[in-house]
Parts: C-alpha cells; sequence; structure tokens
C-alpha cells in the first residue's frame, strides 16, 4: 500500500493520496496535504471547507460530495470551485484526511 | 498519471429528458474530478439551453424500448408529461436536481456551455434565445478548437 509523508508522519494512502485510516489525521497535517496537492497556503475559507468535510464525515461516515456539500454549508457551489478549482469536494476530502466523496452528483 | 482524463467535451444532440441528463451528470462528475468540462448543444439537444423550452423538457415515449411501455399506450395524450413528472419525482429524492437548476449548477462549476451555430440557424436561435449560462455559439470547427487535447463524448 502506498504511503505518504506529512510533517514527518508516515501515512497510509490510497493511489489517489486519500487517507485509508481517517483517524491518522490531525489537523497539523492539513497545510501539508495541502501543498502536496499543489493548493498553497489554506486561506480562511478553504479551512473552513476542510473543517466542514472532516466534520459530515465524522457524523455520517462519508464526506459529502459537491452539491451535497455546498446545501449543508451554505457555501455557493461557484466558490466552492474557486477555492479549490481541482474539485472541491475531492480535493477537500484529501486535505481532510477522510476517504473520497462518491456519488454521481 | 499521464493517462488521466483532464478535458471532455461533451454533445449533447437530444431533446427528451433522457437525451440530456446523462451529459450532464457526466459534466457535471467531471468538473467534481476537477477535469475541464465543455458542453456542446446541438440539433434538438438545443431545447436544453433554449429559454422557451429548457423547463419543460419530456421523457420520449414513444419509440423507447427501454420504458417497456408499447408505442400506442405512448402515443395516449398525457403519457409523457405524467412518466416525465414520475421520473421528476424519482430524481428529486435521489437529489437529482431539475434541468434549469442543473446548468445553472453546471454553469457554476466553471464548465462552458455553448450552442451549436449550424443548428441555431436551422431553428432561427440567436443569443437572446438561449440562457445566460450559454458562454457562446461556436461552429463545429471552434468546437474542436475548444475541445483540443480532450475526450470528446457524443450523446
Amino acid at each position: 500500500m502506498p504511503t505518504a509523508t506529512y510533517a514527518a508522519h508516515e501515512i497510509a494512502v490510497d493511489d489517489e493520496g486519500f487517507f485509508t485510516d481517517p483517524s491518522q489525521w490531525t489537523e497539523q497535517l492539513a497545510p501539508e496535504i495541502a501543498r502536496a496537492a499543489g493548493l498553497g497556503e489554506l486561506n480562511e475559507r478553504q479551512w473552513r471547507v476542510v473543517r466542514f468535510m472532516r466534520a459530515q464525515y465524522e457524523q455520517t461516515g462519508a464526506g459529502p460530495s459537491v452539491r451535497a456539500l455546498a446545501k449543508a454549508s451554505g457555501i455557493p457551489i461557484k466558490e466552492l470551485y474557486e477555492l479549490f478549482p481541482k474539485g472541491p469536494a475531492k480535493l477537500a476530502a484529501r486535505i481532510a484526511g477522510i476517504p473520497k466523496p462518491r456519488g454521481c452528483i | 498519471m499521464s493517462d488521466a482524463v483532464e478535458r471532455v467535451s461533451i454533445v449533447i444532440s437530444k431533446g427528451s429528458l433522457e437525451g440530456v441528463y446523462p451529459g450532464l451528470i457526466m459534466a457535471n462528475g467531471a468538473r467534481a474530478e476537477g477535469i475541464d468540462a465543455n458542453l456542446f448543444f446541438t440539433f434538438f439537444g438545443l431545447d436544453a439551453i433554449s429559454k422557451r423550452r429548457y423547463r419543460h423538457l419530456k421523457v420520449a415515449t414513444v419509440g423507447n424500448p427501454g420504458l417497456h411501455l408499447p408505442s400506442l399506450l405512448g402515443s395516449l395524450p398525457g403519457v409523457s408529461a405524467v412518466l416525465t413528472s414520475y421520473f421528476t419525482r424519482k430524481m428529486n429524492k435521489l437529489d437529482i436536481p431539475p434541468i434549469p437548476e442543473f446548468l445553472e449548477m453546471i454553469s457554476d462549476t466553471g464548465a462552458g456551455l455553448y450552442g451549436c451555430k449550424a443548428s441555431c440557424d436551422l431553428f432561427g436561435l440567436t443569443e437572446d434565445d438561449l440562457l445566460d449560462q450559454v458562454k457562446d455559439i461556436i461552429t463545429v470547427g471552434e468546437f474542436y478548437g475548444i475541445s483540443a487535447g480532450g475526450e470528446i463524448i457524443f450523446t
């Protein structure tokens, strides 16, 4: 199984870089994952999305897809794509250390 | 990951509900994956972005073997409307948005919506007849230009 190293921690990840064990995640790792994903420094709005994804995962066992994320967080889809141009739900889930959201819509 | 899909251009050529949804779902799903997406509406697919028609797309109940409904029955007045509202309700339960909301959502994801010039000429449509989310009416050549380097999917 592939691994990634964030903040000197060795993390088990899948082929796309998603944590296979979300309990390995801490907030300190998020900035490094974001950098590795090509995002640069996380701003406050991006942090809000990442924390929201994490909270949703902890409540429901899965991260929401983009539409559900927009509905539940109140952040418009347009803004979500400005914050995460390479796929908001997907990238935020990766940074939040949770599995890739599944869903076609 | 070098052979990962990075751009898709999806042609929607049919104006029935079941003719339009798959292309919209594929474009929206592409954007969610971080893949660039363009939608090109041609022929009766233009109904999906025509201000006059986009709210009234219907399931095709004649000549649609997948429905398992005899065409004679499907041709009766009201059958298409009933089945359309049946599917719309079912999709609503699955949180699949109605066409107008879906188009707005896809436009918000940054995907490009385009009308086909030859079809617009054929039906006498101008940019004023199309939804505000439509970026432009383009020729086939321009479509290939926009699609360069990506996958083209015809629906």
